[in-house]
């Protein structure tokens, strides 16, 4: 009989994908330090077939001079090879020339619609939230609590019927990335909450009793960079002294237990935790805004993905919080609520334990501030799809979600401190 | 703890298949983390309690689907951003998940936890005899150090 034989390995592959003329093509920037680089790169523009952006020709290359140039996609690995191989000091500028061409053209389409049961670019998140906020006055208002590391305004919805002296609950998504499911689900919470108040006898209490402050997508330049470049980048955008390497993870750049477990002090890591907690703007504004209101936020919960797990302090030590056995059954009750309606398993648990120790975790921080309701979720799924959960679950994780956070919501309310 | 040879543990664990979410399978292992040089896999032992689903048929219509096509098949993003498969790609989808298991396996350590994240390309290698092969570069997720 026939046999399938399966390869894995690292191919230069040319995609045929129909039209797609600049797919897998990759733009990189060197910066020759000498003479002898000048040469490198004069030597692999003759052997290699590739378009300078800048300067014009290779002919003008200089030492100490940004040199740009675009490689076919069957050759972006032999000639990443070589930079590596040459020491040159190089860099990614466009990971994938089609992708960035798309998302330009699609920016320009200023007409995308926002749906809650698809993943939406930031463009379309943006206006979203000016609309929700115009078309709900009475229950939204929007506002901007800083600025990303390019410039991008961070808008936070408050949402909640006008009243005096209200606590809140903060609640944010998007801290990483790739995690799309997170951002969509702080959308479809707005959503639900000024569809159903004065229907739902919940909601429409907690609108009443309590102020959510909403923050649909933390980290936007990430976010916008996984429509643009790549997938599955996790951390912000910044530049980082030192490296070539970009971006800080937010998760680990918060002041609880900064950078002792769990993270990395190397930035081209993942999980690099900043030069300093708080180094990001984007962490900086969020810690800024809590700290502004920490008479008045009573519970905080942030929003990840994936594994399935609804997680408590602490995550930068064993140590359990002084009101564990609270938190845990909050936890127990709020993850059976969660499966009640798709049979969803969640674990649940203080951090450390139940996923892994990790320091300058913004729950963490949030606890320490005095905030005695810190949740984390890790929403769907368990790996299967992982990063890249299918449109058609967002509406069932969210639906399964939002009953969690109620239930949270509520016992938040009374149990108010 | 086996001294001077690593860490060994038994599990007691139930598969779930893929394709048929009713369908389980209860299984027990033995995996035996060696000591020091973390780049030898970990040695696995597992009986199952009863027998995998047969799986000729599918595998010959892709088969079948595969030496049909004029051209080589080539293929990117699966799943795409939006977790979107296509139903021609899901044999390419299962196929590059099985063979990563693999690469997993002989990644693995006590500490890191793996997961097939996106095939980024697939290219099928062209081949004189009947057999098909195919030019997987993959994505692992590893969730620890992310």
């Amino acid at each position: 009989m026939w046999a399938l034989l399966v390869l894995i390995g690292a191919a230069t592959v040319s995609a045929h994908l129909q039209d797609l003329a600049f797919n897998g093509q990759k733009v990189f920037r060197v910066i020759p330090q000498n003479d002898e680089q000048v040469e490198i790169i004069s030597s692999l523009a003759s052997s290699i077939q590739v378009d300078f952006w800048q300067p014009d020709s290779v002919t003008l290359v200089r030492p100490k001079m940004q040199v740009d140039f675009r490689v076919e996609a069957d050759k972006c690995f032999e000639v990443e090879e070589l930079l590596k191989e040459s020491g040159l000091e190089y860099r990614v500028l466009i990971d994938n020339l089609q992708a960035a061409l798309d998302a330009q053209f699609d920016s320009q389409a200023r007409t995308t619609t926002h749906s809650y049961e698809k993943y939406n670019n930031w463009e379309t998140i943006a206006a979203w939230i000016a609309d929700t906020a115009e078309k709900n006055p009475d229950l939204v208002s929007q506002s901007v609590i800083g600025e990303t590391y390019e410039g991008r305004p961070m808008y936070l919805l408050k949402v909640g019927k006008s009243g005096p002296n209200k606590k809140a609950i903060f609640i944010d998504c998007g801290f990483h990335a790739r995690e799309w499911i997170s951002p969509a689900f702080c959308q479809w919470f707005v959503k639900e909450a000024v569809e159903t108040y004065g229907k739902d006898t919940v909601m429409t209490t907690l609108l009443n009793s309590l102020d959510f402050y909403v923050l649909p997508v933390v980290n936007i330049d990430g976010y916008v960079y996984t429509w643009t470049n790549n997938r599955m980048w996790r951390k912000t955008r910044s530049k980082n002294a030192n490296s070539y390497c970009i971006g800080t993870d937010p998760n680990r750049n918060f002041n609880a237990g900064w950078c002792t477990l769990g993270a990395s002090k190397n930035p081209c890591d993942a999980t690099y935790c900043g030069s300093a907690p708080e180094s990001e703007k984007e962490t900086k504004a969020l810690a800024d805004f809590i700290r502004g209101h920490l008479s008045t936020i009573k519970a905080y919960l942030t929003f990840h993905s994936y594994s399935q797990m609804l997680l408590f302090p602490y995550s930068y030590t064993y140590k359990l919080p002084s009101n564990y056995k609270e938190l845990n059954s909050i936890a127990h009750v709020a993850a059976s609520k969660l499966a009640s309606l798709y049979h969803t398993k969640y674990t649940y648990g203080p951090g450390a334990a139940t996923i892994y120790p990790a320091a300058g975790g913004s729950d963490d921080w949030a606890f320490d501030e005095g905030i005695k309701y810190c949740f984390t979720f890790e929403l769907r799924d368990t790996g299967r799809y992982g990063f890249v959960l299918p449109e058609s679950q967002i509406k069932p994780t969210c639906e399964e979600t939002l009953l969690a956070v109620k239930y949270i919501a509520n016992y938040v309310l009374e149990h108010l401190y | 703890d086996i001294s001077d040879v690593g860490r060994k543990y038994h599990l007691d664990l139930v598969l779930e298949d893929v394709l048929d979410k009713d369908r389980t399978l209860n299984c027990s292992a033995e995996v035996l983390y060696h000591l020091g040089n973390t780049n030898i896999a970990p040695d696995v032992q597992f009986t199952l309690e009863g027998e995998l689903k047969n799986s000729d048929e599918a595998d010959t219509r892709f088969y079948n689907w595969i030496k049909s096509l004029e051209n080589e098949l080539v293929a990117e993003n699966i799943p795409d951003s939006h977790g979107n498969v296509s139903p021609e790609m899901e044999p390419i989808w299962l196929l590059g998940w099985v063979a990563s298991g693999y690469v997993i396996w002989q990644n693995s350590t006590e500490d890191t936890k793996f997961q097939l994240a996106q095939i980024k390309r697939v290219k099928q290698v062209k081949r004189s005899d009947d057999s098909l092969e195919f030019d997987y570069m993959i994505l692992l997720h590893e969730m620890v150090s992310q």
